[in-house]
């Protein structure tokens, strides 16, 4: 195990608070555009994540899960809402005190292929983070060292780091990208699809390196997925969207296997699964339509246009989001519908 | 819905589609490979085969041979395709153009590619009846309204003038599936027809493809490389790996006790059941390149089973149970994995 591996990440100017979540989000709104052709892309979206958990994104093409990711890597400004890292607003945040809390939060992104520039080596991708941040590892020597350590981390060998990426295979490709986005000991590391271009038996490969670098480094993901079998796996958390709000939140478990927004459940029953009949609902929920455009979201309930459930009610008002506890009194477990399903009910 | 009667029913016996030792080759900038080495499977009407794989493995290139649209660079080097008994591989271009909708066709996975981007969809799916029914220009187009309302277009007879980047991924999909259907072929082939789709509407468009298989009797060969859909949706399932088929049967029998270690670790890849914090148990390394497949089993490289005769001697597919077959030396080993 590398040495940096026991290091455990930099704390915060004001000192880490450890019984707040890393990654505290309130009531975001962005919206692209102007007029009629005026897009809300995330319309007051809350979200929490825990230090050392994962939060798993779902949803469909649309529902701005890749606009929260771009708010959450500070690439995008929200309208409105808080953004509060480690208890601070990186959007407040000026030069060298921005710069240091950039360090503090990388991505890996989807397509192994098109992230990696062909004409750098390994060693180059995964060092290039450090022309920026130059004294996260400080020296030619300890940045050597230190390569081959992150190698070794995702299951690469010392002798790769002098290869390009057309010499590497997809997942290989994947393995520098999560290299690249550990070389600055970030805290949060947010997940946009990282398995969904990989080969399924290579697919594997990449999440047993992100659940193995959780253990061994305590990082904090947000797994950003449409895989709902690929997110249950690794999530802690699971947040579900749709059109720009968050529909459903709650624990994994919970959520899929007593989800309470039928947008929810209609997504899982949509999934198709290898063994059918295996415990959770497997009625299959067949859905209307398609999702609306976003230039034109429904009045009231978002979900209202397709949801087998829908009565005058939704049309007119937005639903609340509805709490329940958990049964062991855990968290709480939300949903946005005026009709939740309730636990162990079957399919109105 | 169609008012076409279905061309006449072949022997309950012959398979609408048999291939048999079907061999690819590809000419690339460095040096011919094998893309597809000896698949052999064959399907019914009614039935839904599977082609499952990895990418590379040579699905498509084997559902391309099979209706004739192979790339330039790629040609047939051995083997037979048969539909409704006739050899394909043998047949003129004339000839095999009047298979291709009455008899067989082909559903892509990029619909916006394979749609015209510069004709009313109205006319391209009548064009089929246009060609090979001879009707007028009028006939077609009101059987093309039929079709668009058959596979759930709304307002299809406005939606007829629009072109197709005017239309969503899932209704685009919707107008070629209507387009390969329009002639009731015997045999459809669908070509990962909705990975690139959302969830919810996968599962409409696989409902779909299910009940218009149901109308019309069609045999339907799936290519896909998503276990689950395989499970859901298919009664057979052909294996594939680095242009061989490792493993088939019966989706049913394969899936519970797979007789070929590749299968049996895509199987035990998907993260369904598993246990979270748990590794899952992946398939070491990756599928070889086409110019480096190994002389002896194709699989010895990632094979937890691997030793000195697979190095040696390819293993040809044997027996292994009620209709299935499995390329492996020691498949009796995974009985009592």
């Amino acid at each position: 195990m590398p040495e940096s591996a026991t290091t455990t990440p930099g704390p915060a100017a004001e000192g880490p608070r450890e019984d707040t979540p890393l990654l505290e989000v309130r009531g975001v709104t962005k919206a692209f555009g102007s007029g009629r052709r005026r897009l809300t892309a995330l319309d007051g979206v809350d979200i929490e994540v825990g230090r050392g958990t994962t939060l798993g994104l779902v949803g469909e093409s649309g529902c701005g899960k890749s606009t929260l990711a771009r708010v959450l890597l500070g690439l995008e400004r929200p309208d409105a809402g808080t953004v509060r890292f480690d208890g601070t607003d990186p959007f407040a945040l000026r030069g060298k005190e921005l710069l240091a809390w950039r360090r503090r939060v990388q991505m890996v992104f989807q397509d192994p292929f098109a992230s990696l520039n062909a004409r750098m080596s390994a060693a180059d991708l995964i060092g290039e983070p450090w022309r920026t941040h130059r004294d996260v590892v400080p020296g030619a020597g300890a940045r050597e060292k230190r390569i081959r350590e992150l190698l070794d981390l995702v299951g690469l060998r010392a002798g790769d780091a002098h290869r390009y990426p057309n010499e590497f295979s997809g997942g290989q490709r994947q393995r520098i990208g999560i290299a690249r986005a550990l070389a600055l000991d970030p805290d949060l590391v947010v997940c946009d699809e990282p398995v969904s271009a990989l080969d399924l038996s290579v697919q594997a490969q990449v999440l047993n390196v992100l659940s193995d670098l959780r253990t061994r480094l305590g990082v904090t993901y947000v797994f950003i997925s449409h895989d709902l079998s690929v997110v249950r796996h690794i999530s802690d958390r699971v947040t579900v969207m749709y059109l720009g709000k968050v529909v459903e939140h709650g624990e994994t478990d919970e959520v899929f296997e007593t989800p309470r927004h039928p947008y929810t459940a209609a997504l899982m029953s949509a999934a198709p699964v290898l063994h059918p009949g295996g415990g959770s609902r497997r009625e299959e929920i067949q859905l209307r339509g398609e999702i609306p455009s976003p230039f034109d979201i429904p009045s009231g309930c978002r979900f209202r246009t397709r949801c087998p459930r829908a009565e005058e009610q939704c049309a007119s008002e937005a639903p609340p989001a509805a709490a329940r506890g958990t049964a062991d009194g855990g968290e709480p477990h939300t949903a946005l519908c005026h009709f939740p399903l309730a636990a162990g009910s079957s399919w109105a | 819905m169609t008012t076409t009667s279905p061309p006449t029913r072949s022997d309950a016996d012959t398979p609408a589609l048999d291939v048999e030792g079907l061999c690819v080759e590809l000419s690339t900038p460095s040096g011919t490979v094998r893309a597809v080495d000896g698949v052999s499977f064959s399907v019914r009407r009614g039935r839904t085969l599977a082609l499952l794989g990895e990418s590379g493995c040579g699905k498509s290139m084997t559902a391309l041979s099979v209706v004739g649209l192979l790339d330039p660079a790629a040609a047939v080097t051995g083997g037979a395709v048969r539909v409704r008994g006739d050899d394909t591989l043998r047949m003129s271009p004339a000839q095999r153009r009047r298979l291709a909708g009455p008899v067989l066709s082909i559903v892509f996975q990029d619909a916006l590619t394979a749609l015209n981007p510069v004709q009313p969809v109205g006319r391209q799916i009548g064009e089929p009846f246009r060609i090979h029914r001879r009707l007028s220009r009028r006939q077609a187009r009101e059987k093309a309204i039929e079709l668009m309302t058959r596979v759930g277009i709304p307002e299809p007879r406005q939606r007829a003038r629009s072109y197709p980047h005017q239309f969503s991924g899932g209704m685009r999909q919707r107008l070629l599936i209507a387009m390969a259907v329009a002639l009731a072929p015997d045999v459809l082939i669908a070509d990962e027809p909705t990975t690139a789709l959302d969830v919810t509407v996968q599962a409409q468009i696989m409902r779909l493809l299910r009940d218009l298989q149901d109308e019309r009797d069609m045999a339907v060969v799936l290519i896909t490389h998503d276990l689950a859909v395989v499970a859901q949706r298919a009664d057979d399932v052909v294996v594939m790996y680095a242009g061989t088929v490792v493993e088939n049967g019966p989706v049913r029998d394969v899936f519970a006790a797979p007789r070929h270690p590749y299968t049996r670790g895509l199987l035990d890849s998907v993260p369904e059941d598993s246990v979270r914090g748990r590794p899952l148990p992946a398939v070491p390394g990756s599928p070889p390149e086409l110019s480096a497949v190994p002389a002896g089993c194709v699989f010895q490289a990632r094979c937890p089973l691997v030793r000195e005769r697979c190095v040696r001697e390819r293993p040809v597919p044997r027996p292994a149970g009620e209709g299935r077959s499995a390329a492996c030396h020691f498949s009796e080993e995974l009985d009592r994995a």
